[in-house]
C-alpha cells in the first residue's frame, strides 16, 4: 500500500497553500511611503504585544526592593527567584499531574477525532448526515451549560479507590475520559481534510481486501498528518491551560495541575503576591506551550485558519 | 499489495452481508465513540439539569421536586442581573473592539511587506498563552506599580487602581483582551485574502478612493467572516469564568480573597453570570452546592445564548453578504 500513497505526493496540499503562496513573492521592488508607513505602524504595534513578555521575564528576574521600578534591567538580576518561587510546595508533583492528564488527553482526542471523522468523511451509514448536523450543533453550545450536571454525574460515577477515590472526583478521569470521545471542532477539520483525500485510493485498498481499520490506519492517517497535527497541538494547548476542570475535579492539594498550583501559590503568600516569585513560576508553567507554539507555529496559524478558532 | 486489482470483492464465508451493509455498520461502529460521548457527556447531562432546575438538590441528598421555585427566585434574585449586566457590559463593550482592532491589523498584514509572516506569528503568540500563568501577568501588568501605570505616569497621568476601583475593572479586562486578537487578526486575514483581485482592480479603473473600495468591496466580502466572529465573540464572552475567578480570588482586589470570590470582587463589579452560576454550584461562602438553583441558571444561559444566536442570524440577512452566484 505504500507504493500507491508514494504515487500521490500532492493529496494533502490543503494545509500547505496560505504559507507557499507568500514564498512567491516577486522580487523586492522599493517601498512606497504609504508601505513604509504601515511597516512602521506594524512594527510599533508587535513591540506592543511583545512587551508583556519582556516585563514578565524582567519582573522575575527582580528583587523586592525593584519591584516596584519602572527599570527594565534588573538591578541586581535575582535568579534566586527562580529558586525560590519552586522552593516550596510539591511542584515536581503538579508537573507530572499536568504532564499525565494532558499527554492521555493528546492521545484520546487524537486517535478519536480521527476514526470519527473517518467515519463521517469516507463511509456511508444510514443516519450520517443526521448526526453530523448534530456535531456541529454541540459546537455552538456553550461548555457551561453542561457543567454542574457533568459534575454531579462524575461524584456518582465510582472509581473504586482509583487514586485513592471512590468516585471520578479527585481523579484524573473526568479530565481524560470525554477526550477520548472526540471533540466536534476537531472531528469537523478533520473531515473536511479526509473528504479530500481521493476516494478511489480505498476503493482500491478495499478491492484488495482491506478492512475499514486498516485503510483509516494505513492510508488515511498518514495523509491526514498536517490537521492532526494541528488537532495534537491545540488539545495540547487547551488541555495545559485548562484552569476550569481541575478546579472542579482535583479539590485536593496531591492532585493539583500547574495551573491550580499557581492559584494556591499566590493565595498562600497571604497580602499582596510577591510578584517577582509569581511571574518566575508563571514563566515556567506557560514555557512549554511557548515553546511547543515557537517550534511549530506553522501548525498553529494553519489550524487557526481552518477551524475558524479565532477565540481562545 | 500484490494482488491484481481485478478480483472481485468476494463475500466472506463469515458474513453474509452485503458490502453496503458491512459499510454501514463499520460507518456507525466508528462514529460510536462520539454518539456515546454525545448521551453520556452532553445530552443526558443537559436533560437532567432541566429536571434539577425544578429541584432542590445539594448532590448529597436526593433531589426534592419544587417546582419553578428556582425560577422565581431567581428572577428575583439582584446577583443575577448583576452577573447578567456585567456580562452584557463586556459583550457590548469588549467584542467591537476586538474585532475593529484585529480588523485593522489584518488590513495592515495584508499588504505585502517585509516581514510580514513574522509579524503574524508575533500578533498570534499571546493566544497561545491562556489560563492562569497569562492573567497573572496582567493583574501585575496593571496593578498600581505595573507596567501600565509606569508608562501613564510617564505623561503625568495617574492611572487609576484598575482591581480595586469598580468603576475601573472591566475596562481592564478589555485592555487585557486586546492582547489576545490574534485568532480575529488570522482569519480575517484569510478573509481578505480570499476577496478577488479584480474587484479593486476594476474599482480603482472606475476611481474609486481608497475609503469607497474598502465600504463597498472589504467590508461586504469580509461580512461572512466578521459575522462568524461576532457570534462567536458573543458566545465566548458570556462564558467568562477563568479570568474572573483568578482576578476575584487574588488578593490585588483589595479585600480578602475568599469574600471577594463570593461577591464578584469590587463592588461586585466582575460579578458576571457563570462565577455567580459557579459560586452557586460550587462556592464555600455559604451559598453554595444549590445545583438546582444553579442548573436553572445554566438553562436560562442557553436561552439567551440561543436567542441571541438566532437574533443575529436574522440580523445577518440584512448585512452579511454570501457570494452565490455561479455556485
Amino acid at each position: 500500500m505504500a507504493t500507491i500513497i508514494e504515487q500521490q505526493p500532492t493529496i494533502a496540499p490543503a494545509l500547505e497553500g496560505t504559507v507557499k503562496e507568500e514564498r512567491l513573492q516577486v522580487p523586492r521592488k522599493p517601498m512606497s511611503p504609504g508601505k513604509i508607513v504601515a511597516f512602521i505602524v506594524l512594527s510599533g504595534m508587535s513591540f506592543l504585544f511583545i512587551v508583556p513578555f519582556v516585563w514578565m521575564l524582567s519582573t522575575s528576574l527582580k528583587g523586592f526592593n525593584d519591584l516596584a521600578g519602572s527599570n527594565w534591567i534588573p538591578n541586581p538580576v535575582t535568579w534566586d527567584n527562580y529558586l525560590n518561587a519552586f522552593g516550596y510546595g510539591m511542584w515536581g508533583r503538579w508537573a507530572m499531574n499536568s504532564i499525565t492528564i494532558t499527554a492521555f488527553s493528546v492521545f484520546g482526542t487524537v486517535l478519536s477525532t480521527s476514526i470519527i471523522a473517518y467515519s463521517f468523511a469516507r463511509l456511508r451509514w444510514p443516519g450520517r448526515d443526521q448526526v453530523f448536523a448534530l456535531v456541529l450543533a454541540t459546537m455552538m453550545l456553550p461548555g457551561v451549560v453542561t457543567m454542574i450536571p457533568q459534575y454531579i454525574l462524575f461524584s456518582k460515577l465510582p472509581a473504586f479507590g482509583f487514586m485513592g477515590s471512590q468516585t471520578w472526583v479527585n481523579t484524573f478521569l473526568p479530565l481524560i475520559v470525554p477526550a477520548f470521545t472526540g471533540n466536534a471542532f476537531y472531528i469537523f477539520l478533520l473531515r473536511q481534510f479526509m473528504r479530500g483525500i481521493p476516494m478511489e485510493l480505498s476503493e482500491a485498498a478495499r478491492i484488495d481486501g482491506a478492512s475499514e481499520l486498516r485503510i483509516w490506519w494505513s492510508i488515511v492517517m498518514p495523509l491526514t498528518k498536517p490537521a492532526l497535527a494541528a488537532v495534537a497541538i491545540f488539545t495540547f494547548q487547551f488541555v495545559w491551560e485548562d484552569f476550569q476542570g481541575p478546579l472542579l475535579y482535583l479539590p485536593s492539594e496531591k492532585n493539583y495541575t500547574l495551573q491550580i498550583a499557581l492559584r494556591f501559590f499566590e493565595a498562600s503568600a497571604g497580602g499582596a503576591p510577591a510578584w517577582n516569585y509569581m511571574m518566575a513560576a508563571s514563566l515556567v508553567v506557560m514555557l512549554p506551550v511557548l515553546i511547543i507554539f515557537i517550534i511549530f507555529q506553522r501548525y498553529f496559524i494553519e489550524g487557526v485558519t481552518l477551524t475558524g478558532m479565532g477565540g481562545r | 499489495m500484490a494482488l491484481a486489482s481485478s478480483r472481485q470483492p468476494a463475500p466472506k464465508s463469515r458474513w453474509s452481508l452485503t458490502p453496503r451493509a458491512r459499510e454501514g455498520i463499520t460507518g456507525w461502529l466508528f462514529a460510536l465513540p462520539w454518539i456515546l460521548g454525545f448521551i453520556v457527556f452532553t445530552l443526558g447531562p443537559m436533560l437532567f439539569a432541566g429536571y434539577a432546575s425544578f429541584t432542590r438538590y445539594n448532590i448529597t441528598t436526593p433531589p426534592n421536586w419544587v417546582g419553578t421555585e428556582n425560577y422565581e427566585r431567581l428572577f428575583r434574585d439582584d446577583r443575577f442581573y448583576t452577573g447578567l449586566g456585567n456580562t452584557l457590559w463586556m459583550v457590548a463593550v469588549k467584542v467591537p473592539i476586538v474585532i475593529v482592532l484585529a480588523l485593522v491589523i489584518a488590513m495592515l498584514l495584508n499588504i505585502e511587506l517585509p516581514g510580514s509572516r513574522f509579524f503574524r506569528s508575533v500578533f498570534y503568540m499571546p493566544n497561545v498563552l491562556s489560563g492562569a500563568p497569562a492573567v497573572f501577568l496582567w493583574l501585575w501588568m496593571l496593578s498600581p506599580t505595573g507596567l501600565i501605570n509606569n508608562f501613564l505616569g510617564l505623561f503625568g497621568i495617574q492611572g487609576p487602581a484598575w482591581w480595586s476601583n469598580a468603576n475601573w475593572t472591566k475596562p481592564g479586562l478589555v485592555v487585557m483582551g486586546t492582547w489576545w486578537i490574534g485568532g480575529n487578526i488570522l482569519i480575517l486575514l484569510a478573509g481578505l485574502k480570499g476577496i478577488p483581485n479584480d474587484l479593486y482592480e476594476a474599482a480603482s479603473i472606475d476611481g474609486a478612493s481608497g475609503w469607497t473600495r474598502f465600504r463597498f468591496i472589504t467590508l461586504p466580502m469580509l461580512s461572512p467572516t466578521i459575522f462568524f466572529q461576532v457570534v462567536t465573540g458573543i458566545i465566548g464572552t458570556f462564558q467568562i469564568f477563568t479570568t474572573a475567578y483568578l482576578i476575584t480570588s487574588s488578593s490585588s482586589t483589595g479585600t480578602s480573597s475568599g469574600e471577594s470570590l463570593a461577591n464578584g470582587g469590587p463592588g461586585q463589579s466582575l460579578l458576571f453570570y457563570v462565577l455567580y452560576l459557579y459560586n452557586r454550584a460550587f462556592g464555600k461562602q455559604g451559598i453554595g452546592f444549590q445545583m438546582g438553583y444553579g442548573s436553572a441558571m445554566a438553562w436560562i444561559l442557553f436561552i439567551i445564548i440561543l436567542a441571541v444566536t438566532l437574533v443575529q442570524l436574522w440580523l445577518a440577512k440584512r448585512w452579511v453578504h454570501y457570494e452565490t452566484e455561479g455556485k
